[in-house]
């Protein structure tokens, strides 16, 4: 008896323990852009906002899924040792490049308005970039990876209708096809974008 | 004359019909996968790319930096005429591809916007509560009917194309753009060349200046800004083509698939 109160309660205590972890993916979304906001509101310098925001891209983007995805196929060729220096490279740039465009704004305004769950790996979540005398409002779709709810991740970024993962995935099969596949010579590419 | 004009409708509508038959949604989607497209000329275009480039930097980057300086109010309005001149081309386009309802409406969009809209200064028919203005071209109408995109293409000062926009954009040169018509083809007495060609410029500084800093960041940030610029362009085709806001209609998750990190 006093076993199966102890389940009972088990099951109970999990069942409210994975709810409460389970976070919907627009109101990830909305929290990730109102810290940025907050960053890039804040009066520091333009490095400090940079590196404050590469903390909430680690915390929030699935880095690892990126880099992969923008790699295409030839991921399947790599070795282990290949693809953890590929990893390192890739989570370099990709803050890089990352932090960089988004420290060009100052304030920027996001409203959350809805989602569409696409599969229990994938929702999009809908939103807008409030337009400035500067320039026009700007439709944004976030691509949220949910395989586990309780640590929801952003993959895509998709702007008007244009996927950033996809371009770059294209960018980096083109410098891949035009060394004839080599993939040294798209980490000697990563490699300079990130030290210069 | 009457004969040649009689075959020409019946060889229109036979590769309207054809075409129609043998394509829908699926299959125009396939065809304008960015990633099925072919950079035949990759050589060429790149070339071409680093020509426009400077000559952006010459001439379209100054100009549009002081563009933007303009009031908004101003901006707005040249970019709404500019937008209004379209209309001429998009109202032809949505009937080569059926849209008889949506071309009545532009059509009524471009009379309210050029007589009460002064010269399409003023969006008033979207003030009337007209639905949102989707600009529609030659290229837009083939793709419909199922030609596929050929290969990539980067005109001089023009931009990202591919061999059937390209090729389609004649059209407007043959008496498809009512706009050059009245202004380069025919003499009239109203209108003159530099109309036109004022008008395609500007229209290529307003473009610069609304995507100035997406523009300068993009060149920035990107390791291959040629393949940057042709991915982003040829997924906007697509989404044209389509005419969706659906973003899910244009996004390939097979890649993403397999993609395991949780």
């Amino acid at each position: 008896m006093k076993f199966r109160n102890f389940i009972l309660v088990l099951f109970f205590y999990l069942l409210i323990f994975s709810n409460s972890y389970s976070i919907e993916p627009d109101v990830f979304v909305q929290s990730t852009v109102n810290r940025a906001s907050n960053i890039l509101s804040k009066n520091i310098s333009k490095e400090d906002k940079i590196n404050e925001l590469k903390v909430i891209a680690k915390e929030t983007v699935d880095i690892t899924g990126v880099g992969f995805y923008s790699l295409g196929s030839v991921r399947k060729n790599l070795d282990e040792n290949q693809k953890i220096k590929y990893s390192e490279l890739f989570e370099s740039y990709f803050l890089k490049s990352f932090s960089s465009r988004l420290a060009e704004y100052t304030n920027p305004e996001i409203e959350v308005y809805g989602k569409e769950v696409l599969n229990k790996n994938y929702t999009i979540v809908n939103s807008l970039l409030v337009g400035t005398s500067d320039r026009p409002e700007v439709k944004i779709d976030w691509r949220i990876y949910t395989k586990n709810p309780g640590s929801p991740l952003i993959r895509d970024l998709i702007i008007e209708g244009l996927s950033l993962a996809r371009t770059q995935k294209e960018e980096f099969s083109s410098i891949l096809n035009s060394n004839d596949g080599d993939i040294n010579a798209l980490f000697k590419t990563l490699e300079e974008f990130t030290n210069k | 004359m009457f004969k040649k004009l009689l075959l020409i409708t019946a060889i229109y509508f036979f590769s309207v019909f054809s075409a129609n038959a043998g394509s829908d949604g699926e299959l125009i989607l396939k065809k304008n996968q960015p990633t099925e497209v072919k950079d035949c000329f990759e050589n060429l275009n790149r070339a071409t790319f680093a020509f426009n480039q400077a000559l952006d930097g010459i001439l379209f980057q100054p100009v549009a930096n002081a563009y933007k300086v303009l009031p908004s109010s101003i901006k707005t309005g040249v970019s709404n005429s500019l937008d209004n001149l379209t209309t001429l081309v998009t109202i032809p386009n949505n009937i080569l591809q059926g849209e008889i309802k949506k071309a009545g409406i532009n059509s009524g969009r471009f009379v309210i916007n050029t007589t009460v809209g002064i010269l399409g200064f003023i969006d008033v028919a979207q003030h009337l509560g007209f639905p949102e203005y989707e600009k529609e071209d030659y290229g837009q109408s083939l793709a419909t009917m199922g030609v596929g995109p050929g290969c990539y293409l980067v005109l001089p000062v023009l931009g990202p194309s591919t061999v059937r926009d390209a090729t389609a954009s004649v059209a407007s040169f043959v008496g498809g753009d009512a706009w050059y018509n009245v202004t380069v083809a025919n003499d009239t007495q109203h209108f003159s060349d530099f109309d036109y060609y004022a008008s395609r410029v500007t229209s290529g500084i307003d473009f610069r200046a609304k995507n100035y800093d997406a523009i300068e960041n993009l060149e920035k940030n990107s390791i291959d800004f040629y393949a940057s610029v042709k991915s982003l362009y040829l997924q906007d085709r697509q989404q044209k083509i389509l005419n969706t806001n659906k973003i899910i209609e244009t996004q390939d998750d097979s890649d993403w698939d397999e993609i395991e990190t949780q």
